[in-house]
């Protein structure tokens, strides 16, 4: 047992403790310096289980040091730095606490040992990371701040009540791979899957990431479900009922996605589609998908927090990431304009860029285990990235009609950190090797084989061809405030209308029920009021002699309990 | 395991359980005789910490199941009195003299306030003398020496509450009621103890203990078991015999309240464990039927009836007071699940919500002491005015809740899990669920104390003489929710102790 070692949370922590002390400028460099240093701690830390501590009776493994775990670590770490590094001009003493705790919370559930820690710092993500949107400070973000930690804590509570149930089956509180099966697991398996945002547990994401600031965007995309994406990677890697949600999540965000007008809203949505790919990998099973989950989770972080950056530097600039309102910007914000292309290319998954180098691996893995269906699904699936976060976002944000919006181009830190991510993600799609030394398994292949450039390029291509015409001939006109890129009319007008009509049915029968019980909530508490109230019977102050009965009646029955009992 | 170390005292080691509770004895009749005001702070604060240095030393003497047992004046027991010390009231002797030392600084601030001056050099000669009651409750082995420092204590307690009456004159009709009350509560308890002895033909614990367990249980000693937890229990304020406690809480001096909160009761609860467990043993049937039958329907009605009120005050002195009753519902269930982890989940929450309660009231204190009164409607927004204050009592709150990372935590973790070991879920969730009580109401004071305007924003943050104690306490509520080691341990040797009773060191006392 060594005890010389601080686990790389507590570095957060520490810092988080300090930083409110410090002076300004200098916080903006702890903050930034800081997810370095861990990331070199984790780059040389030993593998192995590294730390314990007692905890009532319970031996809790603070620091379990695997590839998988380190990993996810360093790519926790670079996202950190890069989330800080682009937030420098932030003054906010919440913000920059929130942000510590949260990137250091995250890392310490990936270095979790057991579900006990894992429960721990699963919840510190959750408390932490609602900050960032409260950080916002208006009414609307209040409430939405205290929706998503309701689900967030939520989650946390579902968690360790499978983690106690788990310990009493099991005897054990070991965080390992799980079978489905009992009370226990399910529990735990949701547990993750709200924070995966699972089909009808997403919406959470789409409503809570719009409405961070700008910069807490960019940390909140990194951490908290890729942290879900670990957790099920641990605990339930070869569970194929993952492989279908899995599916279902790349398919249903596209159609939100290409209806929607918020661009942060669309990226929100986008992600959950990304977050369908690392789910069906871990599905799979195989060590070549939870290889490419891991490298797509890599991958993603990376450009999903450029493209959050560079719609956020819009965002900072114009005061808005409406689609209707923008335009045009590639005059006045060349830079980003780039960044963003590159983001975009390497969520479409464009030879050369990231996301080419580990979606394919995911591709082949679920053909190589023959779910073609699945195959199909997400090839489509990729498709819909390209066309809404492809094209859809530097598309409407950067060219389209001019919006006569002339803002100044972004601030140098901005730039630097999202050069940095575009740097990243160029260099991880040309130059895979690094990132596949990383994985947790040996990685025999190649991405750059003949059969996948040409379908990748023809998917692309010819996403890029629709697009062009239906822009060509005019269907889709640019005033619309939410701009349809699919090709399906009926998913833009016949199904929001369809869902629109029973929704209004469940919402009635919804509301009726909600106020039954209301009111008689209202009713239990204003009766409640009546007896246990300041004036109420039970909180009086009763007369002496009140007290002497109660002695005498206290005294009768214990005489009469131990004499007949 | 357990070993006898039979009274040879020579040195002055030898004789630190009897010090423990002479020092402050000693020394509270010095604070009148030398009749100065300037000196009396100094020696009560003395005394206090030298019985509080005894008290650690103590423990690390017995922690690991050792007893030992002193001889007054080279008596020996059963005729002489004996102090006898173990795990268990080692760590009660320690909540006592921890917190009695550490509300003393706050005394100096707080009483100037609240209690009228010529009173000041009296507040300190009772407060030592409530504290010697307190610890000689504790350290004694005599059935009826417990009921001479009982009363030595209760008559202290009243004046110290009376002393209220310079701030509300409600307190003198408090301390009335708690007068009499107590009074009945002490003659119920001596009545038994009269029993006992016509029973057993002993006082001393020991040898009643091992009288009972050879020639077993008869009217004479079921009738005394009644008498005695009646009448203790009334001084627990077990829930229907708790009416004394709002209002004595209350209207005490702040100072008083904390000290008072966080042991009074404690020490009670001692007495009553060391009863029950100890002297009678719990294998008689009439016991099990007195816990299974009055003792748990009475805890769990505490943990919700008086949740309840505390939700709905006005008064956050008054709502902390309504909440230690519900609190001593969840160490009399720990109680009431009769195994060692139910007894050291007990003990652990008397520790624990002993700092947690006194942290709470100091907060209150400082608030008082600057806002004039405890009123929800007065304290408006003293969050953004009295940071530090505010922000300690948050941090109890979250120990008073059982929020994981404070020492409620434990506690009340340990007590589900007891519940658990026998199988009774439903009393694993009623502690759960009247746990969301509590959210309740510290969410109301943490939304009065932050969420509105203050009153007046030019009031200033507590002096450092309040606040040094007051974070003393909040943060060992964090300590000890991190830390377990020292109070686990210890509450499960106490445990262990009580449920062996005297029957291991019991035989080797008469002789």
């Amino acid at each position: 047992m060594m005890v010389d070692i601080i686990p790389t949370a507590f570095l957060f922590f520490l810092a988080a403790m300090v930083a409110p002390f410090v002076p300004v400028v200098l916080r903006s460099v702890l903050l930034v310096a800081l997810p370095i240093l861990a990331g070199f701690q984790i780059w040389y830390l030993p593998e192995g289980m590294l730390l314990q501590v007692g905890f009532f009776g319970f031996e809790l493994e603070l620091m379990r040091v695997d590839p998988m775990a380190r990993i996810f670590g360093l790519v926790f770490s670079l996202a950190a730095f890069l989330g800080n590094l682009y937030a420098w001009h932030v003054r906010d003493t919440v913000q920059q606490v929130a942000a510590l705790l949260y990137a250091g919370s995250a890392i310490g559930a990936v270095f979790a040992g057991d579900l006990i820690t894992l429960f721990f710092y699963w919840e510190g993500t959750a408390i932490a990371s609602v900050f960032l949107i409260w950080a916002r400070r208006t009414e609307g973000a209040y409430h939405t701040g205290i929706r998503y930690l309701v689900v967030q804590i939520g989650s946390g509570v579902i968690l360790i009540a499978g983690a106690a149930l788990f310990y009493r089956e099991t005897g054990s509180i070991a965080f390992e791979n799980m079978t489905l099966g009992s009370l226990a697991t399910w529990l735990i398996f949701l547990s993750f899957g709200i924070k995966c945002a699972f089909p009808l547990m997403h919406n959470w994401l789409q409503d809570a990431y719009p409405a961070a600031t700008v910069t807490g965007t960019v940390i909140l995309s990194a951490f908290t479900t890729k942290l879900a994406v670990y957790a099920l990677a641990r605990g339930f890697a070869g569970t194929e009922i993952l492989i279908y949600i899995g599916a279902i999540m790349t398919l249903f965000p596209i159609f939100y996605a290409v209806i929607e007008n918020d661009l942060r809203r669309v990226l929100a949505y986008s992600l959950n589609n990304q977050l369908g790919f690392m789910v069906v990998g871990i599905g799979i099973g195989t060590e070549l998908a939870l290889n490419g989950t891991v490298a797509h989770a890599f991958a993603h972080i990376l450009y999903k927090a450029l493209l959050f950056m560079s719609v956020g530097a819009v965002l900072f600039r114009t005061g808005t990431a409406k689609g209707s309102e923008l335009g045009g910007l590639y005059r006045t914000m060349p830079l980003t304009m780039i960044f963003c292309v590159i983001g975009a290319a390497s969520i479409s998954a464009f030879p050369l860029f990231s996301g080419f180098v580990t979606k394919s691996l995911i591709l082949s893995a679920s053909a190589k285990e023959h779910y073609y269906y699945i195959w199909a699904i997400l090839l489509f699936a990729s498709a819909g990235v390209f066309h809404h976060s492809g094209i859809k976002i530097p598309y409407f944000a950067f060219f389209a009609h001019d919006s006569g919006l002339r803002p100044k181009e972004a601030p140098p830190h901005m730039l630097i950190a999202m050069g940095i991510a575009s740097f990243f993600c160029i260099a991880v799609g040309v130059y895979p090797q690094p990132l596949y030394a990383l994985l947790p398994y040996e990685v025999e292949y190649i991405s750059y084989t003949t059969t996948h450039v040409i379908t990748q390029m023809q998917l692309l291509m010819f996403s890029a061809l629709a697009f062009t015409v239906l822009m060509r001939t005019g269907i889709y006109p640019p005033e619309l405030r939410s701009v349809n890129l699919d090709s399906d009319w009926s998913y833009r007008w016949l199904l929001p209308r369809m869902i629109r009509k029973i929704a209004t049915v469940v919402a009635a029968i919804w509301n009726g029920i909600l106020s039954f019980l209301t009111q008689r909530l209202k009713n239990i508490i204003a009766g409640l009021y009546h007896s246990h109230g300041p004036e109420g019977r039970m909180a009086s102050t009763w007369p002496t002699g009140a007290m002497v009965i109660w002695i005498s009646v206290l005294l009768g029955t214990t005489l009469i309990v131990s004499f007949f009992g | 395991m357990a070993t006898e170390h039979v009274h040879v005292a020579r040195t002055l080691m030898d004789h630190l359980p009897v010090l423990v509770v002479l020092v402050p004895f000693l020394a509270a009749p010095l604070t009148v005789l030398l009749g100065s005001q300037r000196l009396a702070w100094p020696i009560a604060f003395v005394s206090s910490l030298v019985s509080f240095l005894i008290s650690i030393k103590l423990l690390m003497q017995v922690i690991d199941g050792g007893v030992i047992s002193y001889h007054i004046g080279g008596w020996a027991p059963p005729l002489g009195i004996e102090y006898r010390i173990d795990a268990a009231n080692a760590f009660v002797l320690l909540l006592v003299s921890a917190i009695g030392t550490i509300v003393m600084p706050y005394t100096v601030q707080s009483i100037k306030s609240e209690i009228s001056e010529r009173h000041h050099t009296l507040f300190y000669t009772m407060y030592l003398l409530c504290f010697t009651g307190l610890l000689g409750v504790v350290a004694t082995g005599d059935a009826f020496n417990v009921f001479v420092f009982l009363e030595i204590s209760s008559l202290s307690t009243y004046v110290l509450v009376a002393m209220g009456a310079k701030a509300d004159k409600r307190a003198l009709t408090a301390a009335y009621d708690y007068l009499i009350m107590g009074t009945i509560g002490a003659t119920f308890f001596v009545i038994g103890i009269g029993f006992l002895y016509a029973g057993t033909g002993t006082l001393n614990m020991a040898d009643i203990a091992a009288h009972i367990s050879t020639n077993g249980a008869d009217r004479t000693i079921e009738t005394a078991f009644a008498f005695i937890v009646v009448g203790m229990g009334l001084k627990v304020a077990i829930y229907p015999l708790h009416l004394w406690l709002p209002n004595a809480y209350t209207y005490a001096p702040s100072a008083v309240t904390s000290f008072l909160a966080a042991t009074a009761t404690k020490v009670a609860i001692y007495v009553l464990l060391r009863f029950m467990f100890s002297v009678f043993q719990p294998d008689f049937l009439f016991e099990i039927n007195a816990l299974r039958w009055i003792m748990i329907p009475l805890a769990l009605v505490a943990m919700f009836a008086a949740s309840l009120i505390a939700v709905f005050q006005s008064d956050l002195k008054r709502m902390l007071a309504y909440s230690s009753i519900a609190q001593i519902g969840y160490i009399l269930l720990g109680i009431g699940l009769l195994s060692a982890t139910g007894l050291s989940g007990a003990i652990v929450h008397l520790f624990n919500h002993g700092i947690t309660k006194a942290a709470l009231f100091m907060g209150v204190g400082a608030l008082v002491l600057r806002s004039g009164s405890s009123f929800y409607a007065r304290i408006e927004g003293m969050g953004k005015v009295m940071p530090w204050t505010s922000f300690a009592i948050v941090i109890a709150g979250l120990s008073l809740i059982g929020v994981p990372g404070t020492a409620g935590f434990i506690s009340k973790w340990v007590l589900v899990q007891a519940a658990l070991e026998q199988g009774w879920w439903p009393i694993a969730l009623a502690v759960v669920a009247s746990s969301l009580l509590a959210i309740i109401y510290v969410w109301r004071v943490i939304e009065v104390l932050y969420m509105a305007q203050p009153a007046d924003p030019t009031r200033r943050e507590a002096p450092l003489s309040m606040l040094i104690p007051l974070w003393i306490m909040a943060l060992s509520t964090i300590w000890f929710g991190l830390d377990t080691d020292m109070t686990m341990s210890a509450a499960r040797a106490a445990a262990d102790g009580l449920l062996n009773g005297f029957s291991i060191g019991g035989t080797s006392v008469g002789h």
